[in-house]
């Protein structure tokens, strides 16, 4: 936790207080954390960092941070892990993962080189492996079923400090 | 733990604010606060569950609302507080609390404890986690003073505090423990580099490294220490003393350096040592500890391994081999979220996107194959390559083994000749893997079957050298066998001469001792097979580590920085930088550890060397990895081939336990150097130390236990055992396949479902169209009244309060809008009273998952 508040501390240091004892309302912006080393890299960062924050805009207080990489620690548990990264992957939060979510996740991870009809290949297969309920995107118990049969989610779902 | 460590600092804080201002209140206001407990953690639970559930708002509305709830429930507790802090000021018999309440009580706690426990594997905010978390600490902190005010108080009371203190203690030395993990860091920052999968190489190494200095400890400890703090000095006895013939060169480096002259007559190898049945003041049985250490170096080797077996096998639930969900797989998992640098990036990106096109043309041409025959002869083709350099490989080490027997009988052989069988095996392990891995090329497989049968390949290669320079050896200890029997007779007749001459010189006086380096001596091939062992180990270390120097070093400064000034790019083209190989990596780590485990029962001080390697070889590795290799192209899953390794390992410890075992159990010690010796077989050590040292009695129940007659029973019911576990397992599998089997068969089903009724909807419809005009004739004063209740329903989200409390079920309505819109007719022609009306009948309840009340929303809604 001290390091984790010393890393939270480094990147504004003008204005997160080194005593937390007071209990001060401070948040920083997206764009510190986002440029964090371990974040830095990640397609996802955006996504990331707006899950976990409270106003949903992407700036987090301590706590949120704190939140942020509990979760991504490796001591969480899956269903957990689940939840957040079903959090990440919904881009447009109304708690579905549809095809426009999966097309923004898709090109994220390739840096948009599939073509277009490779594309929408892939999402249709996505959605016909995963969803159970046949409703044309997956919600979050198609998610979680699909998740924790993967073996490597555990894995690689997780960030160290 | 981290967040632990930190929950647990803030919490201290808040609880002690807590608790000073909550200090003063009365016992009575537990039974309301229990209430309002239940009622806090009925909230709770409708607010875990929100988040996953909720539908159509978005989260924000979400939030507010349940934290609006709590502002406004911990309002309702306050006026509670109040009223009743008034109410029973006066009421404070604090003595009267019945039995029973003392129960609830406790379970109260307990159910806060339990909350407390749980907390950290709820999707809440923190700060939410921290305030509950808060309230239940205080809550247990006042009434677990509260419960003591029974009889066992001061008892309880302890036992609270002892518990805080022990949890306090077990954290405290978590915390201290992952400290104490080493090169922790270092590792972390090779995974940001580079992945996980090369990273688990190196956790690999650690282990591995653990498990040494654990065989290590035992070996130091328990043998080497005693027998050089109590067993005879060097040169009091002839196995400890240089022979005169050597002497004069015992101590030159390049005699050393082959493990010859005063090293050979060291603590290091096996013929050392005395077999003296016990040594010292405190009469430590040093034969009896060598041989118990040797066996329980395999047995702890084995222990260690087949743990961290199951342990993998544990974690990985989810086998892999179901393959329904290829895409979405790929698609959420394949990010691995350790990767912090940008070329890592890069390459990830680019191996992500290959792995798409990939499986994208493996899903359009899974049932396309072109021209089998060709493919299959290539592959046969290919194998019988393998085989064919696996023999030769076999024969060549055979050839030079032997070889290097008439040149060990020559005396002027040079440093080649010499070397010539560690020479040759390097070698071969270092060409005969890209021999493979083109021919290899030949079979076109899969990329990730093709690495499995590279494994394999190289593992047999390994393997095959291993077993044919121990056959070698074999034939090598039986000459010396041979040739200790006429040495024995010399050693014999010698020592007899030399005492009679004395005899006849001086009858009185005692016979002067020979000296010690004169006397004739046996081969003493256990020492021999010691010596071979650690030259190889050696060898390998040394090649190992020249390899990532030239290979990856010198590679990489020449890329580098002669780059500038050259005709081609260097980086992009033909030389570039060197990827790190974790196979061959990993297999060398293996078959070495394999070598270790051979013959560290002939060489004691093989472990220690082996430790060095392991240290040095983590820092040399660590750094050549970060100054001078290319993350990989293609990476290949690190947990899956986690397991892979260790059956590796596992299988190689076994087939070193076999030579072992056969030595042990069926060749005779020589007769003149190490603890066995004098003895016809090794485990004769065991019966002399039962018959000596323990009492008769025991000796008996041994001599039943070690016979024939029970022996088999035993190995029968092992086997019976075995054979009952493994048809259990099999039923189990089964059972499971079975299960998964009726999964898929009910998603199919639901997925039938689901398109029929997109099908069938139109023919209900038709059929209620043909039966509304009766209907609607018959009630068509009921159907206004339906439609006026119904319509503002429908039309806005915002519903009235006494039924947004009511379960609810158009919210799902709502967000499925699109999907399913229920004709409205259907309202029609089936007026339903307001409060059930959940089933539609085009819609039936059971959704694939629980779509319940959405019980965050409907509390909130009234407040807006």
């Amino acid at each position: 936790v001290c390091r984790l508040h010393g890393r939270y501390h480094e990147m504004a240091p003008n204005v997160v207080p080194m005593d937390y004892t007071k209990d001060p309302d401070v948040k920083l912006p997206m764009q510190l954390i986002i440029n964090m080393p371990e974040l830095k890299e990640n397609p996802f960062k955006e996504r990331i960092v707006e899950s976990f924050s409270e106003d949903g805009e992407g700036s987090l207080s301590f706590n949120d941070f704190v939140d942020m990489f509990s979760v991504l620690s490796e001591m969480a548990p899956r269903e957990l892990k689940a939840i957040y990264a079903f959090k990440i992957y919904d881009f447009n939060t109304d708690n579905f993962i549809c095809k426009s979510d999966l097309e923004k996740t898709l090109n994220k991870l390739t840096r948009e080189e599939l073509t277009a009809e490779e594309i929408t290949l892939v999402c249709e297969k996505v959605i016909e492996e995963a969803d159970m309920d046949g409703d044309g995107k997956l919600g979050f118990a198609d998610f979680e079923n699909m998740i924790s049969k993967a073996p490597d989610f555990l894995s690689t779902f997780h960030i160290r400090i | 733990e981290d967040k632990e460590g930190d929950d647990s600092n803030e919490e201290d804080s808040g609880s002690q604010q807590n608790g000073a201002s909550r200090r003063k209140n009365y016992q009575r206001k537990s039974r309301e606060r229990k209430k309002a407990g239940e009622e806090g953690s009925k909230q709770r639970d409708r607010g875990k569950k929100a988040p996953t559930k909720d539908q159509k708002e978005s989260e924000n509305k979400e939030k507010k609302t349940t934290k609006t709830g709590k502002e406004e429930e911990n309002k309702q507790k306050k006026d509670r507080k109040n009223s009743t802090s008034s109410a029973s000021s006066n009421s404070s018999d604090e003595e009267s609390l019945s039995e029973e309440e003392l129960a609830m009580l406790m379970e109260q706690v307990e159910q806060k404890k339990k909350l407390i426990s749980t907390m950290r594997n709820k999707p809440w905010r923190m700060v939410k986690k921290l305030s509950v978390l808060r309230e239940a600490q205080a809550f247990v902190e006042k009434f677990e003073g509260a419960l003591g005010k029974g009889k066992g108080k001061k008892l309880y009371a302890y036992k609270m505090m002892m518990a805080k203190k022990w949890v306090k203690f077990k954290r405290d030395f978590e915390n201290f423990k992952t400290q104490c993990i080493p090169w922790e860091m270092k590792i972390k920052e090779v995974e940001s580099h580079f992945g996980s999968s090369v990273a688990s190489y190196f956790i690999f190494l650690r282990w591995m490294y653990g498990v040494n200095l654990v065989l290590f400890g035992l070996i130091f400890g328990l043998v080497i220490i005693p027998e050089i703090l109590m067993g005879m000095p060097y040169g009091s006895m002839p196995r400890k003393t240089v022979p005169r013939a050597e002497q004069a060169t015992a101590m030159d480096f390049s005699v050393l350096w082959d493990f010859e002259g005063y090293i050979k007559y060291s603590a290091l190898f096996y013929g050392y040592y005395n077999n003296q049945r016990t040594i010292g003041w405190l009469k430590y049985r040093l034969p009896m500890a060598y041989f118990m250490v040797g066996i329980s170096i395999f047995g702890y080797s084995l222990m260690v391994v087949i743990r961290s077996m199951a342990r993998n096998a544990n974690e990985s639930t989810a086998d892999g081999d179901d393959d329904n969900f290829v895409f979405s797989w790929k698609m959420f998992t394949s990010w691995d979220y350790l990767i912090g640098n940008a070329e890592t990036a890069d390459n990830k990106f680019a191996s992500i996107t290959t792995s798409f096109k990939e499986s994208i043309v493996d899903e359009q041409e899974s049932n396309k194959d072109e021209n089998i025959h060709l493919r299959r002869f290539l592959r046969v083709l290919a194998n019988v390559l393998i085989i064919c350099c696996l023999c030769g490989s076999g024969y060549l080490i055979y050839f030079v083994v032997k070889r290097s027997q008439t040149f060990s009988k020559m005396q002027n052989a040079g440093w080649y000749e010499r070397n010539e069988v560690e020479i040759v095996m390097s070698l071969l392990g270092m060409f005969c893997p890209p021999l493979f891995e083109t021919i290899a090329a030949l079979e076109n497989y899969h990329p990730r079957i093709g690495l499995k049968w590279q494994l394999g390949r190289i593992f047999a290669l390994f393997l095959g050298n291993l077993y044919t320079f121990l056959l070698a050896l074999m034939d090598d200890v039986n000459e010396k066998l041979a040739e200790e029997d006429v040495v024995k007779n010399i050693t014999y007749w010698t020592l007899l001469s030399h005492h009679n001459s004395s005899v006849g010189n001086d009858s009185s006086a005692t016979p002067p001792p020979l000296d010690p380096a004169d006397v004739p001596r046996g081969p003493c091939w256990e020492t021999t097979v010691g010596i071979e062992f650690v030259r190889l180990t050696v060898s390998d270390i040394l090649v190992t580590f020249i390899t990532i120097l030239v290979g990856d070093f010198i590679r990489a400064c020449f890329v580098r920085f002669v780059n500038y000034c050259w005709c081609w790019d260097l980086e992009a083209g033909f030389p570039s930088y060197a990827e790190f190989d974790i196979s061959g990596n990993v297999l060398g780590l293996v078959f070495n550890q394999g070598m270790i485990w051979m013959g560290s029962f002939y060489a004691p001080g093989l472990v220690g060397i082996n430790v060095l390697r392991l240290l040095t070889s983590m820092y040399f590795q660590c750094w050549a990895v970060m100054s001078s290799n290319v993350p990989h192209a293609r990476v290949f899953k690190a947990s899956k081939s986690n397991n892979f390794y260790m059956g590796l390992l596992l299988l190689i410890l076994f087939l070193s336990l076999l030579p072992v075992a056969y030595t042990i159990m069926s060749l005779p010690p020589s007769f003149d150097c190490g603890p066995f010796s004098g003895k016809k077989r090794m485990y004769d050590v065991i019966q002399e130390t039962i018959e000596l040292d323990f009492p008769v009695f025991v000796a008996k129940i041994f001599s039943y236990v070690a016979n024939p007659g029970l022996i088999i029973p035993a190995i029968l019911l092992m086997v019976l055992a075995i054979y009952y576990l493994n048809s259990v397992s099999e039923a189990y599998q089964r059972a499971n396949a079975e299960l998964k089997k009726k999964m898929q068969m009910q998603r199919e089903e639901e997925k039938n479902k689901r398109n029929n009724k997109a099908s069938t909807n139109p023919t209900l419809q038709d059929l209620e169209d043909l039966l509304t005009p009766n209907t609607k004739t018959e009630s068509h004063p009921k159907q206004a009244e339906d439609k006026k209740i119904e319509s503002p329903d429908r039309t806005s989200p915002v519903r009235k309060p006494g039924k947004g409390a009511v379960v609810d079920g158009s919210p799902m309505t709502g967000g499925r809008g699109a999907v399913f819109t229920p004709p409205p007719h259907i309202f029609v022609t089936q007026p339903l009273p307001p409060g059930v009306r959940a089933p539609y009948p085009g819609q039936p309840r059971p959704w694939g998952h629980p779509l319940g009340p959405v019980p965050g929303r409907g509390r909130g809604q009234p407040r807006y």
